[in-house]
């Protein structure tokens, strides 16, 4: 029945170099997942525990990144911190593109002072520098926040402020499935709004949904570290790809290994830029 | 009739922009005021301090604890041109920002001028040749994916000119939909009709390509002044330049409300007013050709 209200076409992209883009795009983000997860197999990559005796130690076979000021295992630490990026930003994503999805629904398909009104919170949002706000925002934690509070609160704080431009384009979207043949066909046929919503015009927002899912997550994965480089991510001794930044921040000190965070971020941005498909509707 | 048309324009634009800016307002002053750790002072995790000195430090911020009551007051005092005073600085504010604020606009101009000029080179080249277009690409990709922060310090790090640096976080964000605008306009029949006519190049670029693409382009270069504020937070920030981002830092940092409401209310008012008039340029050129 669902499949009746759907709009013809194949998937949101296509062409032999998307298909290889986005394959190229799986493989090395399931190797990334599937290396950070590894971490967890072994007690040995311990992102807390400190070597007394190996304080500022070069790369090795026993610590392959060298370990840090206090002796902590730089490999062990960034594992850690990738699975913890990479988890929470995938949610902060999914949380802002519900909230995306709500208020540019009800926007796009209800109209009037309704979409007025959320049109001009976009405008305001989007208005408004992102880091600016987030830096006002987590910065205004209490001194003594655990480091798990300050890193839920820090991407919580991405999902609350990143809804405003995925609701635009979902509101764009539902707008133009609202006057659709099958949305008219849904209505003779007695649906109420809510059902036409639900299972004429949702299903046929997925690409849509979907891209914007895969386009956020880079987004936030990004401002995170900019906010960790910043002294405004998690707090220590909790790892994120942000807060492993922070070690850049004299770079005249830096050694090689210090940019191994740079490029795990470097290098998962590509693999979500790589399977964010074009999101285009297909009326 | 045309007149009282325009001022009627001009009148709600103004009306709007100044909802925004009033509404960015609030909308910081409640984020700062409902954050949990708002009361919080550094100072008062001094141990030496009695339950009266203590009493003291709090009631210091009492005055800010009603946000509509300390927004109203705040409001009324900047348009009287007082914009009060830096709680962690101890500085009237509208100096502080009138000395930073040249600083951070040399700073966004040169990256605006820089992107813009990288950018549009490179589209342009893109679009003709498909090497370019592959090498800007990968080079966007590149950029993207680096943090903006990590791009400054290397920059900095390699003794690289720190005022490039964003123009180079600004590129890519411009290069892909430019290249995309620019194929798009080279691919129109009277454009494809010009060059079978043998038009020249640079005729068609300029007679052609870019009359098409300038309300694209105009839009595009207000997004693209918010954009480069961004950018100036972390650059000021990380490479030591006092200008407006770096002060952003600072206030955040510092717990500064009335620092921070000032430089939200700026900020979108800058941005809006950017808006603003490539809105207004767009229609105005849609209003001449038509």
């Amino acid at each position: 029945m669902q499949r009746r209200f759907r709009l013809g076409g194949g998937p949101a992209c296509g062409g032999a170099i998307v298909k290889i883009r986005r394959m190229a795009g799986t493989v090395l983000l399931a190797v990334l997942v599937a290396v950070s997860f590894s971490g967890a197999l072994f007690p040995r990559f311990s992102y807390a525990v400190q070597n007394r005796e190996f304080t500022d130690a070069a790369p090795s076979l026993r610590f392959p990144l060298g370990t840090d000021d206090l002796g902590r295992d730089r490999f062990a630490r960034l594992l850690y911190a990738s699975r913890v990026s990479l988890l929470l930003a995938s949610a902060a994503s999914l949380a802002a593109l519900l909230v995306a999805a709500l208020l540019g629904g009800i926007a796009g398909y209800w109209g009037g002072w309704c979409d007025r009104c959320l049109t001009r919170a976009i405008d305001l949002m989007l208005s408004l520098p992102w880091l600016f706000l987030l830096l006002a925002a987590r910065a205004l934690l209490p001194l003594n926040a655990s480091p798990l509070t300050s890193l839920v609160v820090t991407y919580a704080l991405l999902a609350l402020l990143g809804w405003a431009s995925p609701a635009r384009v979902v509101r764009a979207g539902v707008r133009s499935f609202r006057d659709s043949e099958f949305v008219l066909q849904a209505r003779s046929e007695g649906l109420g709004e809510f059902r036409i919503l639900w299972r004429a015009v949702l299903p046929n927002l997925r690409p849509i949904l979907l891209a914007q899912f895969w386009t956020s997550i880079p987004v936030f994965i990004l401002t995170e570290a900019n906010l960790g480089f910043l002294g405004l991510s998690a707090g220590e001794p909790f790892p994120t790809w942000g807060s492993l930044l922070r070690d850049l921040q004299s770079p005249l000190l830096v050694r090689p290994e210090g940019f191994a965070p740079v490029a795990a971020i470097a290098l998962s941005v590509c693999c979500f830029r790589l399977l964010s498909p074009k999101g285009r509707l297909q009326a | 009739m045309q007149m009282s048309l325009w001022l009627t324009r001009i009148a709600r634009r103004l009306a709007a922009l100044l909802a925004t800016v009033i509404l960015g307002g609030i909308l910081t002053a409640v984020l700062v005021r409902s954050s949990p750790g708002f009361d919080t002072d550094e100072r008062l995790l001094d141990p030496r301090l009695d339950r009266q000195s203590r009493a003291a430090i709090q009631a210091e911020h009492a005055a800010d604890h009603d946000v509509v009551r300390f927004y109203a007051r705040y409001v009324g005092n900047m348009f009287r041109g007082d914009w009060g005073v830096s709680s962690s600085l101890k500085v009237p504010i509208r100096g502080l920002i009138g000395s930073r604020l040249p600083l951070t606009a040399e700073l966004m101009a040169f990256g605006l001028a820089g992107a813009w000029g990288l950018a549009t080179l490179l589209a342009l080249a893109a679009v003709r040749y498909s090497w370019w277009s592959h090498m800007g690409s990968l080079l966007s990709i590149v950029v993207l994916s680096v943090p903006s922060a990590a791009l400054a310090v290397l920059i900095f790090a390699s003794r690289g000119p720190v005022r490039a640096i964003i123009a180079l976080i600004l590129f890519p964000r411009l290069f892909d939909y430019l290249r995309n605008l620019l194929a798009d306009a080279y691919s129109r029949p009277h454009i494809i009709t010009a060059r079978a006519k043998g038009v020249g190049p640079f005729r068609i670029l300029i007679g052609h390509v870019l009359p098409v693409c300038a309300p694209q382009f105009l839009a595009l270069a207000g997004v693209s002044a918010s954009m480069a504020f961004g950018a100036a937070i972390p650059v000021e920030t990380l490479c030591d330049l006092p200008g407006v981002g770096q002060l952003a830092w600072k206030a955040a940092m510092a717990r500064d409300l009335p620092l921070l409401v000032s430089l939200t209310m700026l900020i979108t008012l800058l941005t809006q007013a950017c808006n603003a008039v490539s809105d207004w340029a767009v229609v105005r050129r849609a209003g001449a050709r038509s």
